[in-house]
């Protein structure tokens, strides 16, 4: 929801990123306010997940320009780990399986991170326990799932589910998806976007990266962006995603190099 | 990589070879042999108790005595460098009484009452449980055992026992944990055979040894471990023969936590009737110097083998296992998965044989190992190697060698956890597959505990 005058959470300002010393992110700009949700779409390559990672700071990704302002705070001084007890939260588009760590214990270690990062106490097993079995619904997930190893043996869906459930867990201030619809039937799509909704408020911002306009059926958004060569070329409301649908991104390409807005 | 079948890991004997002169030797050669002469010295010294036990150990003194110590130059130890071991003084161990209270740390609440104890090698009757045991089973110390008419036909009887270190075990046999299961006799409690060094201003040679029947359709399920109270330096030379017979089932954890000090030369050899069952989950962390040398003989058709090793060292520490699976007969099906996790200067050493010959048709096998290097400097030295003749098989192998994967530990950190934690739990992953196998919740227990704690 669009909301006057609600705070800037997340503030991107010509920034600039290299992965293996060629530059993918070339002057990308954008603005999340608390309450919104952004939606960023664009053909393969176009650096949109390398945009997801800079923010939440993978070490392959080299800034090399720009700044980052996460709630007035330099977001690209802080190790990965202190973005996420700061309330960054990256759902990946391939989540790591671990095995041997049941997802429980998982759940609990990351949780407990961000209670001390706040001065708050940990929970203990019993107590946990308790929290994340009420949070399971909101991804409709079975309590099986808690007692397997992290992701090991999930179908694509179920992994999808489990970076939900992380989510609802950790209360992100600023939740970036990663392609999380890639890969979903319908059926899981709807449970994972059905999710997302549920955690989306007031306080917080949600920034959805996909390839496809199908996710935003489910997940409306108040703004889109079209990204392509490392930064974004035309924002729009969610009837944009409608138009990127109908009649591709080549248009959108066009009328940026011709500078027709 | 080759492929021949004749090359088992064998040294042969040939009793009309002599050995090389004093004089032609150079001064490391002469070291050497003197090294050597003074191991078989030590080894004799012990008393033995019985006649049949004696010409057991008579017989073997001149395997000893027609073979070199190894060295680099031999193919079967061309990266195990054993030549720091012959500046180690050795004695003969003098009893010293170690307390109920030292061993408790090394006490399995699942085996309470199935315990042998063995300190040096020699057998502790004292530290020892053994209560309610079933009818008819064995367990006990050859010295209380060797009237048993069933022994002599199994002890020192396994293919291999001409090797040099596994003959110099039998030039000084006198205690051994002996444990016959007899026909079809499933036995529940595990069985805990604990081989406790003590350390103290002189380095000692112990030699334990260990002989395990299993008759017809029985199973048990055998923890063999090695530990050690002190950090001192020692040498030791186990060796345990495990028999099992048609249709036993053996499920077999050999733990190996010495003193980073100790060097470890280490033999288990394995004979498999048909249909039989064994597994073997070997699990090395300590010795500043080891070496296991795994053979396993499936002799009968329609056997199961399963090698699980981990090996998880540090500093300086060397660990080398060397095992081989001899199939001979069809329908046998082998795996094995070996793990190590190599940190600061550590060296491991990986050499993994799989015979499959024209007479093992429709033999299922795999191997794997796999490594994780968690320094730039740990070094691992790897073959896994399978020698197949037979045309009717299904037969796998690989080696992997990795570092802590950089997405791994950012999947982590991204959930608020860091990095130091996010790498202990990752590792602890790695050992996971291997440590899961591991029969005893209290086991799997402290060595998930070391596991995490080890890593830095």
């Amino acid at each position: 929801m669009i909301i006057e005058n609600s705070p800037v959470i997340l503030s991107v300002k010509d920034l600039t990123a290299n992965v293996d010393g060629s530059q993918i992110l070339k002057g990308m700009n954008l603005e999340i306010r608390a309450g919104e949700i952004h939606a960023i779409m664009g053909p393969n390559g176009s650096g949109k997940s390398t945009f997801s990672k800079v923010l939440a700071g993978h070490p392959d990704y080299e800034v090399t320009g720009g700044e980052v302002i996460y709630q007035g705070k330099n977001l690209l001084e802080l190790e990965p780990e202190e973005r996420s007890r700061e309330g960054v939260f990256l759902a990946f588009q391939y989540p790591l399986e671990i095995p041997g760590v049941s997802n429980l214990d998982f759940l609990r270690v990351a949780y407990n991170s961000k209670r001390k990062h706040q001065g708050l106490e940990e929970l203990d097993a019993f107590d946990f326990d308790e929290l994340v079995r009420d949070r399971l619904d909101v991804v409709k997930m079975d309590p099986a799932f808690l007692n397997r190893s992290v992701n090991e043996g999930f179908s694509g869906g179920e992994k999808k589910r489990n970076e939900i459930l992380q989510m609802a867990l950790l209360e992100p201030t600023l939740a970036i998806l990663d392609e999380t619809d890639s890969g979903l039937d319908i059926d899981a799509l709807k449970i994972v976007a059905n999710g997302v909704n549920q955690l989306a408020n007031e306080t917080n911002a949600i920034l959805v990266i996909t390839h496809y306009q199908r996710l935003l059926d489910y997940i409306v958004p108040d703004f889109v962006h079209v990204m392509a060569n490392g930064k974004i070329i035309r924002s729009g409301g969610k009837d944009l995603a409608l138009e990127l649908e109908a009649r591709g991104y080549d248009w959108v390409l066009e009328a940026a190099a011709t500078g027709v807005a | 990589m080759s492929m021949s079948v004749s090359s088992l890991p064998i040294r042969s004997y040939d009793p009309d070879e002599t050995p090389a002169t004093a004089a032609s030797l150079s001064a490391a050669a002469q070291k050497r042999q003197e090294y050597l002469a003074r191991l078989l010295d030590l080894a004799q010294s012990s008393q033995p108790v019985t006649r049949w036990v004696q010409e057991l150990r008579d017989r073997a003194v001149p395997l000893v005595q027609a073979q070199a110590f190894p060295t680099t130059r031999d193919e079967e130890w061309r990266f195990t460098d054993l030549s720091a071991l012959l500046d180690v003084p050795l004695e003969v161990f003098r009893p010293n009484r170690v307390s109920t209270a030292a061993i408790a740390p090394f006490v399995l609440p699942e085996a309470s009452r199935s315990r042998l104890v063995f300190v040096n090698g020699v057998y502790a009757p004292e530290l020892s449980a053994i209560a309610n045991l079933p009818d008819g089973l064995l367990l006990g110390d050859l010295s209380d055992l060797e009237g048993d008419a069933r022994l002599p036909h199994y002890l020192g009887k396994q293919p291999g026992s001409e090797e040099l270190f596994t003959a110099l075990n039998t030039v000084g046999l006198r205690d051994a944990a002996v444990l016959l299961i007899p026909r079809n006799l499933v036995v529940e409690t595990p069985i805990h055979l604990l081989f406790v060094s003590t350390t103290g201003e002189t380095p000692i040679f112990t030699q334990p040894r260990c002989l395990v029947v299993a008759e017809p359709s029985s199973a048990v399920t055998l923890i063999e471990d090695f530990v050690t109270i002190g950090a001192g330096t020692y040498f030791t030379n186990p060796v345990s023969e495990i028999w099992l017979e048609e249709n036993a089932q053996v499920n077999h954890t050999r733990l190996q936590r010495d003193s980073q000090n100790a060097y470890h030369i280490g033999k288990t050899a394995v004979s498999q009737a048909r249909d039989s069952r064994y597994t073997c989950n070997a699990v090395s962390v300590g010795a500043g110097f080891f070496r296991h040398h795994l053979t396993v003989y499936p002799n009968g058709e329609q056997t199961e083998t399963h090698l699980n090793g981990l090996t998880m060292i540090a500093g300086e520490q060397v660990s080398d296992t060397h095992s081989a699976i001899a199939l001979s007969r069809p329908h046998c099906t082998a795996r094995q998965l070996h793990k190590c996790i190599i940190d600061d200067r550590a060296h491991a050493i990986f050499n993994g044989k799989v015979f499959v010959p024209k007479t093992a048709q429709l033999t299922d096998a795999g191997q794997l190992n796999r490594n994780l290097l968690l320094s730039p400097k740990a070094r691992i030295d790897t073959k896994p190697q399978l020698e197949i003749v037979a045309d009717n098989v299904k037969c796998t192998h690989g080696a992997a060698v990795s570092q802590l994967d950089a997405n791994e530990v950012f999947y982590l950190q991204s959930r608020g956890i860091d990095a130091a934690s996010a790498q202990k739990l990752l590792v602890y992953a790695f050992a996971y597959e291997i440590l899961n196998k591991i029969p005893l919740a209290s086991l799997r227990q402290t060595l998930s505990e070391f596991v995490t704690a080890q890593t830095h």
